[in-house]
């Protein structure tokens, strides 16, 4: 009862005015009607968390946070979910992991001090990495989607990675890779496991203090977040600075070279890149700068941009389905033939759901789905 | 069945020193579990370290349930099922190939040996089969050691 007060102290749900935005906006309950994170709060106030936690919903919120952004007391409904979700895992509960929950088992096997990865495969002859250095590239999941999405979904998570460094090698940084780098830990915060958080935080400080590294870069929005707020929230501040590559492009953008395109682009604001961290300039004004490339918005962008459908490999389901299509089709909807994201979940969502429709289906789509690091290079030109 | 057998005599943690190998094999319902329940009945002697989960099909074992495996600790994992064009369900075991290649990919980044996965093929009358490939990889284990998870905490 006490760590249910707690709780909701700690996550101001006793301000809560009962007006109901969160779950107008809420991407899951436009599309299902039972989960309510206005519902969701009040229950915990008049009963508590009993019912709650044996609730499957409780793991179906993205904490995308769009609903925090409306709330007009400030109620941090995605760190409560956090909050009960510890609570509900430490019972026995869990939701539906997709995949067979082997993102999952990835993730908390990263906790091991044993393990000796090999994760540095794609680094290809002409990629210039180091061993100790200034800046260090964080690679994130990409080389376990690599080996587990690359066939299904016809594209390849390494080939994000591969540019990254060849963006950095075009400003003449060499990064540091690490061969054995853990999850960042990002989706097992939000599902609650602080625990196997803090295990991996802790062997991935350390081997990033090892590097000498003052410079973290890294092209997935979830480690950004990870490395720049969480670990520092829940183990303390460290001295080095953390950027994702939309960041490290723009602040360099007069450094490249690029050639015309000719593209027409929308661009899906990631939602940990955009309302956990605040850039939404900074990869529009890079894509900008290539000369061709006309950038849409969509309905929804910038601070009320809706997720791609899924956080935390959890819970997928029809509804998570129809707010990928909704999103395919409000990109498609600008008349932009590429959907460019930075967060290599969401291309790996919309090409699970796009890869799904037939030819004929009203909602085939011809929109092409690119990284933001993949578009970048390809419109590099050499020297 | 063998499996009971390997349950009590795994009861003590072995000591690395004297290594005594976990494997977890999935076999499924309608070859392999049958063909180990074969040499059972034909009591053929062969290593017993490992656990039988049955499943209906090896195109059901999915990269999730061998990599939960080596996380709860097992030293290798074997996944078989029918012989190609012997499958119950006709295509399961292209299925199984399939999802086996994703499997050893993880593995592989992992940084585990390959060679702690393994996918074989065995028929309802292979029963001696069933005891050599045991045998093997049996032996194939304990040459590579104790896996690297074996630490890791058990759910």
């Amino acid at each position: 009862m006490e760590s249910t007060v707690n709780n909701l102290k700690k996550n101001r749900a006793f301000l809560c005015l009962e007006c109901g935005k969160c779950t107008a906006v809420c991407p899951i309950s436009s599309y299902n009607n039972s989960f309510s994170p206005r519902r969701m709060i009040a229950e915990g106030l008049f009963y508590g968390t009993d019912n709650l936690i044996n609730d499957r919903l409780l793991w179906s919120c993205l904490t995308c946070q769009l609903c925090s952004q409306r709330c007009p007391v400030d109620v941090r409904f995605s760190e409560m979910m956090r909050d009960y979700r510890a609570e509900a895992y430490d019972a026995g509960m869990w939701g539906n992991p997709s995949h067979g929950g082997v993102l999952h088992y990835i993730m908390e096997i990263g906790s091991s001090p044993n393990l000796k990865q090999k994760r540095t495969e794609w680094i290809e002859k002409d990629l210039r990495v180091k061993q100790k250095g200034d800046v260090l590239y964080f690679v994130g999941c990409l080389p376990y989607y690599q080996d587990f999405f690359a066939k299904d979904l016809d594209f390849s998570p390494n080939s994000i990675a591969i540019d990254t460094v060849k963006i950095l090698n075009y400003l003449h940084i060499e990064p540091v890779v690490l061969n054995n780098e853990r999850c960042c830990g990002h989706d097992l915060y939000w599902l609650g496991q602080l625990e196997k958080f803090d295990e991996l935080a802790r062997l991935n400080l350390d081997m990033i203090a090892e590097s000498g590294a003052k410079t973290v870069v890294t092209a997935c929005p979830e480690c950004a977040l990870s490395l720049k707020k969480l670990y520092s929230e829940r183990l303390g501040g460290f001295d080095f600075e953390v950027k994702h590559i939309t960041e490290m492009v723009y602040e360099n953008i007069g450094k490249f070279r690029f050639k015309n395109l000719d593209i027409t682009a929308a661009f899906q604001d990631p939602c940990r890149l955009g309302r956990y961290m605040g850039v939404y300039d900074q990869p529009r004004e890079s894509l900008r700068s290539i000369p061709g490339v006309e950038l849409k918005e969509m309905a929804h962008s910038r601070r009320g941009a809706i997720c791609c459908g899924t956080t935390n490999w959890m819970n997928c389901d029809t509804t998570s389905r129809m707010i990928q299509q909704s999103r395919i089709n409000e990109a498609a909807k600008t008349g932009a033939d590429t959907l460019i994201t930075s967060c290599p979940k969401c291309q790996i969502h919309f090409r699970c759901t796009a890869r799904d429709t037939e030819e004929g289906d009203s909602d085939k789509t011809e929109l092409k789905f690119t990284d933001f690091v993949n578009f970048i290079a390809s419109a590099l030109v050499e020297g | 069945m063998p499996t009971k057998t390997a349950a009590k005599k795994q009861t003590k943690k072995p000591k690395t020193k004297d290594f005594v190998p976990n494997i977890v094999a999935f076999a499924c319902n309608w070859c392999s579990y049958a063909g180990a329940d074969n040499a059972g009945v034909n009591r053929l002697q062969h290593n017993p370290n490992f656990r039988i989960i049955r499943t209906m099909c090896s195109g059901r074992v999915t990269p999730g349930f061998v990599i939960k495996a080596l996380k709860l600790g097992a030293d290798g994992v074997l996944v078989s099922g029918c012989h190609f064009g012997d499958c119950h369900y006709i295509f399961g075991n292209y299925r199984a190939v399939e999802q086996f290649e994703k499997t050893k990919a993880l593995v592989k980044t992992l940084g585990l040996d390959e060679k702690r996965v393994r996918l074989e093929w065995v028929s309802a009358a292979e029963g001696p089969r069933w005891a050599e490939l045991m045998n093997e990889f049996v032996e194939q284990i304990t040459q590579l050691g104790p896996s690297p998870l074996g630490n890791n905490e058990r759910h």
